[in-house]
C-alpha cells in the first residue's frame, strides 16, 4: 500500500437500486467494512450491510423508566417533607401524581434516545474525511454512495477501485483520511 | 417501510431528487420574496413591540389593568393560553401521528406544522407567566430546596400544568430538530457563501447520511413520534382538567378531556391549512403542496370539526341528563345569556361555516379553504371564551354574579402574542428549509418503486 493514510474508496451511484446491487456485490466479494451514504433512508441497506443496533430503543426504555421513577420519587418526597392536609385527602395520591409521572416518563423517554442517537452516531462531528471527497456533497442531494473502508481486511487500493469500477458507478474516488 | 394506501401518487412523480433538493434548499439560500417577507416581518414586529409595551405596563401596574375580577377571575390569560396551545397540537399530530400511520401526504406539511407548534406553545406558555402577577417568582413552580422550606403542591392541576407544557415544548423542539438535521446537511452542501456554510454546517452537526446513522436516526425519530402522540393527548387533557377538576357548573364534566383535545386538533389543522396555502403561493410550491394536500386537509378539518360538534351536543346532553339546577342555569346562560354571542358564534364559525367542506371543489380551492380555516380559528377562540366566561359570570351564589369585559390591555397582549408567533416563525422560514427535503425525496422514491412494481404486473397481465 502506497499511501497509508486512506479512509476508503467511494463509489457514486445514480439510483438507490444501483447502490443496493453494488452493496450486495461488495458483501459477496467479501468486503465487511462497508458504509453507504444516501440522501434519504434506504431501508433495504440495513439487512444487506448487516446493520444491527437496537441501543437507541433500549435508551428509550431506560429513559422512560428513569423519568417515571424520578417523578414519583420527587412527588412522594415533597409531600413527605412538606405535608399539607387538603380536606383529608391522601398525602401520597398516586392518581394525582400520575400526570407529572407521565410527563417525565415521556420527557426522558424522548431525550435519552434523541441524544443517544447523536452520541452513538458520533455526532456532532463537523469535520470528517468524507467531506473532502469531491462528489460527496451530492450524498445529500440525489446520489447514492458506497464506501469500502480502508481498514477492511480485503481492502487494496488498486483491487478495490477496480472492483468498484466494475459495478457501473458514476464515479469512484479514493478518500484520504 | 411506509406503504401508501392511496391509489394515486400524492406528489407529481415526474420530479427528480435533485430538483426538489435545489428548490427547497434554495429557499433560504436564495430567498425569493424578500419584499413581502419584510413587510410581514415588519407588521409582526410591530405586534411584538406591542406585546413588550403591554408586558411592561402589566408588570409595573399589575393584573388589575386586565378586565378580570371576581367572579370572572380567569379570562383572557387562560382563554388564549388554551387557544394557542390547541393550535400547536395539530403540528405534532400531523408530524407524529401521520408518520406512524404511514400517510405520505404528511411529508409536505410536517416541517412548517412543527415549526408552528413551537411558537404556538411559546405563545401559550407566556400567558400563565404573565398571569402570575409577580412573574419573577415563576421559579416557585419548580421543586428546589427553598430557604422557606416549602415544596410545590403536586396534587394540584395548576402544578401539573407547567410540567406538561415544558415537557411538550422540549419534546417538540427535540423532535423538530432531529427531523431537521438531514435537511440542514442538504442545505450545508448546497450553500456557496461562507456565512451560510458555517451556519448550516454547525447546525447540521456533521450529518453524512451514513446507512448506520440513518438506521439509528429512524429508530429515534419514530420512537419520538410514538411518544409525541400520547403526549399531545395528555397535555390538552391536563389543560382541560384545570377546568374539569373544579366544581364550577359548565366545567365539571368528563367529556372535557376529549372535547378539548379534539377542539385543539381542529383549530390547529385550520392554522396548518392557512399556513400551507400562504407558503405554497409565496414560494411557488404547488408541485409539493398540491391540491390533493388541500383536499386531505379539508377532510381532516371537517372530521375534527364534526367531532368538536359532537362535544357541543354532548355538553347539552350531559347537562340535561344530570338535571342539576346550576348546570341547567349555566346552559341557559350560555345559549340565551349576556354572552350568548360567543356560544352562537362558536356554532356558526365552527359548525355551519364548515359544511361546504363536504364538496370536493371547496376543499381543493385555496381561497375557500383559507376562508373556512379563518372561520374555524375565530370560532375556536369564541368557544374557549364561551366555556370560560359563561361558566364563571353566574355561578352558584346569585350575590356573586358579575360581568366580564376585556380591556384595552387584554386585547393588546393578545394581539402582541400574534406578533410573538409570527416574528420567530417568519425568521425560521427565512433561515431553514420550510418543507422537509429528504422526506419529500422518500415519498418520490416510494412512488417510483410502486410504479415499477405496478408496471411489470401490467405487462405480465397484458401478455396473459
Amino acid at each position: 500500500m502506497a499511501g497509508p493514510e486512506l479512509y476508503g474508496a467511494l463509489a457514486q451511484f445514480e439510483t438507490p437500486e444501483a447502490l443496493i446491487a453494488a452493496a450486495k456485490a461488495a458483501r459477496q466479494k467479501g468486503y465487511r467494512r462497508l458504509d453507504a451514504f444516501t440522501p434519504f433512508p434506504v431501508h433495504q441497506l440495513n439487512s444487506i450491510l448487516r446493520l444491527h443496533d437496537r441501543r437507541v430503543l433500549w435508551l428509550g426504555l431506560i429513559g422512560g423508566c428513569f423519568g417515571f421513577f424520578a417523578a414519583l420519587a420527587m412527588q412522594i418526597f415533597t409531600n413527605y417533607d412538606y405535608p399539607i392536609n387538603v380536606g383529608g385527602r391522601p398525602l401520597y395520591a398516586l392518581s394525582a401524581f400520575a400526570v407529572v409521572a407521565f410527563e417525565l416518563t415521556v420527557l426522558f423517554a424522548a431525550l435519552f434516545p434523541a441524544f443517544g442517537m447523536l452520541a452513538l452516531n458520533g455526532l456532532p462531528r463537523l469535520n470528517h474525511p468524507l467531506f473532502a471527497a469531491a462528489a460527496f456533497p451530492l450524498a445529500s442531494r440525489n446520489r447514492f454512495f458506497l464506501c469500502v473502508l480502508a481498514d477492511d481486511a480485503r481492502f487494496d487500493e488498486k483491487d478495490t477501485v477496480f472492483f468498484l469500477k466494475g459495478l457501473a458507478p458514476v464515479s469512484v474516488e479514493l478518500v484520504p483520511s | 417501510m411506509t406503504a401508501s394506501s392511496d391509489a394515486r401518487p400524492i406528489l407529481p412523480p415526474d420530479q427528480s431528487y435533485g430538483d426538489v433538493t435545489d428548490q427547497l434548499a434554495g429557499i433560504p439560500l436564495n430567498f425569493p420574496t424578500r419584499r413581502r417577507w419584510l413587510i410581514a416581518l415588519g407588521l409582526s414586529s410591530l405586534l411584538l413591540g406591542l406585546l413588550f409595551v403591554s408586558a411592561i405596563v402589566l408588570f409595573s401596574t399589575g393584573v388589575g389593568i386586565w378586565g378580570l375580577n371576581i367572579p370572572v377571575n380567569w379570562a383572557f390569560a387562560i382563554h388564549n393560553y388554551v387557544w394557542w396551545l390547541g393550535i400547536g397540537h395539530a403540528g405534532t399530530l400531523i408530524s407524529a401521528l401521520l408518520l406512524l400511520l404511514g400517510r405520505d401526504w404528511r411529508n409536505s406539511l410536517n416541517r412548517f406544522a412543527e415549526t408552528m407548534t413551537l411558537f404556538a406553545v411559546m405563545c401559550a406558555g407566556i400567558y400563565p407567566i404573565l398571569h402570575l402577577g409577580r412573574p419573577w417568582f415563576v421559579y416557585w413552580m419548580f421543586p428546589y430546596p427553598a430557604t422557606m422550606q416549602v415544596w410545590p403542591q403536586f396534587r394540584s392541576p395548576l402544578e401539573w400544568d407547567i410540567w406538561a407544557v415544558l415537557t411538550y415544548l422540549t419534546v417538540s423542539v427535540v423532535f423538530w430538530y432531529i427531523g431537521l438535521v438531514p435537511d440542514l446537511a442538504a442545505a450545508r452542501d448546497r450553500a456557496r457563501r461562507r456565512r451560510w456554510q458555517v451556519f448550516f454546517g454547525v447546525l447540521a452537526l456533521g450529518w453524512r447520511g451514513s446507512a448506520m446513522h440513518w438506521m439509528r436516526w429512524n429508530q429515534a425519530y419514530r420512537l419520538l413520534a410514538a411518544l409525541a402522540v400520547p403526549l399531545v393527548v395528555s397535555v390538552h387533557s391536563e389543560v382541560s382538567l384545570l377546568f374539569a377538576a373544579g366544581t364550577i357548573p359548565g366545567w365539571h364534566s368528563t367529556i372535557f378531556p376529549p372535547y378539548f383535545v379534539l377542539g385543539a386538533a381542529f383549530s390547529g389543522f385550520a392554522v396548518v391549512s392557512m399556513i400551507a396555502i400562504v407558503l405554497r403561493s409565496l414560494f411557488r410550491l404547488h408541485n409539493l403542496v398540491t391540491d390533493d394536500h388541500l383536499d386531505v386537509l379539508g377532510k381532516v378539518l371537517l372530521a375534527t370539526g364534526l367531532m368538536t360538534a359532537y362535544g357541543y351536543v354532548f355538553e347539552i346532553f350531559d347537562t340535561l341528563y344530570s338535571g342539576n339546577v346550576h348546570e341547567l342555569q349555566t346552559l341557559t346562560d350560555r345559549v340565551t345569556g349576556q354572552y350568548g354571542w360567543s356560544y352562537w358564534g362558536a356554532i356558526v364559525f365552527n359548525f355551519l361555516a364548515l359544511q361546504p367542506l363536504w364538496w370536493k371543489t371547496v376543499r381543493r380551492s385555496p381561497w375557500a379553504l383559507f376562508a373556512i380555516s379563518t372561520s374555524v380559528v375565530i370560532g375556536m377562540w369564541l368557544e374557549r371564551y364561551m366555556i370560560l366566561v359563561t361558566s364563571l359570570y353566574r355561578d352558584f351564589l346569585v350575590s356573586s354574579w358579575g360581568e366580564y369585559h376585556a380591556t384595552f390591555w387584554d386585547w393588546a397582549i393578545f394581539a402582541g402574542t400574534i406578533g410573538l408567533f409570527f416574528v420567530p416563525f417568519l425568521l425560521l422560514i427565512r433561515l431553514l428549509p420550510v418543507i422537509s427535503i429528504f422526506e419529500t425525496k422518500e415519498v418520490l422514491y416510494e412512488e417510483q418503486q410502486q410504479a415499477t412494481l405496478a408496471s411489470p404486473a401490467e405487462v405480465a397481465h397484458g401478455r396473459a
